[in-house]
């Protein structure tokens, strides 16, 4: 799924974000933004609040739309596509991370973890199984595979999320202040998982972040004030 | 198992509170349903019985003689003319050529058995004592398939072969006879005859059982002085409620005048059709307030999942598998809980037939828990469970997945 250097993995073109349009209300919460992330690019995204970080976000994550500009993501235009082939595209190219895990806690953490294969195929195979049970060892879960998710604790819970966001092999993991909710020791933790993976599978990783500690940790820093890029620095290498 | 059924199913095993309280809800409702629809099959099964048991379901008879008036109108002239006019007081006609008219009407599809029938009124004595009787000549074995007489005989057999006659039990109490006793029937067409009682039946009705003597049919054709004809074929059919139908269809084919049993118990019909117009409504309420139960737990739980169905929806789920999760919730409810409701409806049957009986100890009557009754409420049940999953399943497929997981 990895497209060469000279087609950008994302690619923004004078995206614009409009709330309320029309009312007294209207706010413009991402004004004009370019912007273009290579496969394999580990990048945080910071800001204050209010900075239009979330709702780049859920541009990126094909949860909204936007209201002008052009998004393509692995050379789609995910937008043009009818309602669900965008669902399913959504599905296939993107992993999610969230503040909170939102595992379904019916379910264990390994059916956690296959729930994007049973939304995808309406089935679970051998392959696909042993697959999640491996990623679950690659986050230190292995032995609590068949727990209850909810018998696990935040930081577990979140390492679960991540396993499941990665089961079909997404060129792009977003993540929504994935630590916020955690202590520096498992917070360390999930950045480093996050980090292998960009490193081993190639997946390019988008993290939105307030913890300039783990912002300084990533190759490339976009900074967003009142719906702008006001800075977007590398690491040099 | 399809995605929808996974996740519904532990959605269900999840809540299971909620879970619990719906389907005892719906278990109640189709346990109230089932219930009555049996208590009043067999209610509706009993009454009829009872009624067409001695009946035959349609007569074929020579049409009544049209009273006439001899001038009709207005006469020439202008005067006017007050012709009073008076229907003939007994019927006198009868079918001669039955053979042929009893051919036709066995030959209809719906027609289970024919019988011919010479009836007429008799005085039957037995010492001092007399009452007046309705003779009425039969063919046993015919006469047997029609109104299944033979049933209902207490004493002796159905014999009318010779110079027997059977009779009702009030008849026999009242002129004091016992099996082979002998009576006299007499008819105002020819004198009279000695008979030996050679039955004795219990219709369950006073009336038959106080006024019916049955002959042979040659016997009750000399008593009436009608050689070789029948007063009336009466007629069973195998769909009860058709006889109207089958009534007109012989009338059409054999030129004569038939009358169904709805028309002479139009009181029973409707008293049955209030019967059954009541039980649908009881079922259309009882399955509304089934349906609003399940409607409103399964909107909770929409609400309480609506982080869980937003992430549902970012990993790629389609409005129409998250409609169906809830949609499965309902129809797997419904179908459950109707499981369970057509035990409790079983109970409550037996626990009525063991209460309920007459001062005899017999039950009142049976309740009728039919195999299809079963099939058909619980059809209704999961139907019902999917459509009042239909607003909540549209609810959660509605979810802005965005909105749903940061919260909004």
């Amino acid at each position: 799924m990895a497209s060469d250097a000279n087609q950008p993995l994302v690619t923004l073109e004078g995206v614009r974000k409009r709330y309320g349009a029309g009312t007294p209300r209207e706010v413009e919460a991402l004004r004009a933004v370019d912007l273009r992330v290579g496969a394999g690019e580990f990048a945080a995204i910071i800001g204050p609040s209010g900075s239009g970080k979330s709702t780049l976000l859920n541009l990126l994550g094909l949860l909204d739309r936007p209201t002008d500009g052009v998004l393509r993501l692995n050379g789609v235009d995910p937008n043009a596509l009818r309602e669900r082939e965008r669902t399913k595209f959504r599905g296939r190219t993107i992993g999610f991370v969230f503040q909170f895990h939102h595992l379904l806690p019916a379910f264990t953490a390994v059916e956690n973890v296959l729930m994007p294969s049973w939304i995808e195929r309406g089935r679970v195979d051998d392959a696909r199984t042993e697959r999640a049970l491996s990623l679950l060892e690659r986050v230190g879960l292995g032995g609590k595979a068949r727990q209850p998710a909810t018998d696990l604790s935040g930081g577990e819970q979140q390492r679960v999320a991540i396993a499941r966001a990665l089961l079909l092999q997404p060129p792009l993991l977003l993540a929504d202040e994935p630590t916020g909710n955690l202590d520096t020791q498992s917070a360390d933790r999930i950045f480093a998982l996050f980090r292998s993976f960009n490193r081993e599978l190639g997946t390019t990783v988008l993290v939105v972040t307030h913890d300039p500690r783990l912002a300084a940790r990533c190759d490339r820093v976009i900074e967003l004030v009142d719906g702008r890029i006001v800075d977007d620095r590398r690491r040099p290498a | 198992m399809p995605f929808s059924l996974f996740v519904a199913l532990r959605f269900l095993r999840e809540g299971r509170l909620q879970t619990v309280l719906i389907l005892a809800g719906v278990a109640v409702g189709v346990g109230v349903i089932v219930f009555v629809s049996a208590l009043i099959a067999g209610l509706q099964t009993s009454l009829i019985d009872r009624t067409l048991g001695s009946q035959a379901h349609v007569v074929v008879e020579p049409p009544e003689e049209l009273p006439r008036p001899l001038r009709e109108g207005v006469a020439q002239g202008g005067a006017a003319v007050n012709a009073r006019v008076e229907k003939s007081l007994q019927r006198t006609e009868s079918i001669r050529a039955w053979q042929q008219v009893r051919d036709v009407i066995a030959r209809d599809p719906d027609v289970v058995a024919v019988s011919p029938v010479a009836a007429g009124a008799a005085f039957a004595q037995a010492g001092r004592a007399s009452r007046a009787v309705a003779l009425r000549g039969i063919e046993p074995d015919a006469f047997d398939r029609v109104v299944h007489l033979r049933g209902d005989l207490v004493a002796g057999t159905l014999d009318v072969t010779g110079r027997q006659v059977v009779i009702g039990v009030e008849l026999a109490r009242e002129l004091g006879l016992s099996l082979g006793d002998k009576m006299r029937l007499s008819t105002s067409e020819v004198g009279g005859e000695v008979m030996t009682v050679a039955g004795i039946f219990d219709l369950g009705n006073r009336d038959l059982n106080e006024r019916w003597a049955l002959v042979s049919l040659r016997e009750a054709q000399n008593l009436l002085d009608m050689p070789g004809a029948v007063t009336s074929l009466e007629v069973r059919i195998d769909e009860i409620f058709a006889a109207r139908e089958v009534a007109a269809r012989l009338a059409g084919a054999t030129g004569l005048e038939a009358r169904s049993w709805m028309e002479t118990n139009a009181e029973l019909l409707i008293a049955l059709r209030s019967q059954s117009s009541s039980t649908m409504l009881i079922r259309i309420f009882v399955v509304m307030a089934v349906a609003l139960g399940i409607a409103s737990v399964l909107v909770v739980s929409v609400v309480q999942r609506s982080k869980q169905i937003g992430i549902l929806k970012a990993m790629g789920a389609s409005t129409g598998e998250v409609t169906r999760v809830f949609l499965v919730q309902g129809g797997l409810v419904g179908l459950a809980g109707s499981v369970l409701g057509v035990a409790l409806g079983a109970v409550l049957a037996v626990v009525f037939v063991r209460v309920a009986r007459t001062s005899t100890g017999e039950p009142l009557f049976p309740v009728a828990l039919t195999p299809g009754l079963v099939a058909r409420t619980a059809l209704l049940a999961t139907i019902t469970g999917i459509v009042s999953a239909i607003a909540p399943a549209r609810r959660a497929a509605a979810l802005d997945p965005a909105a749903a997981i940061h919260g909004e």
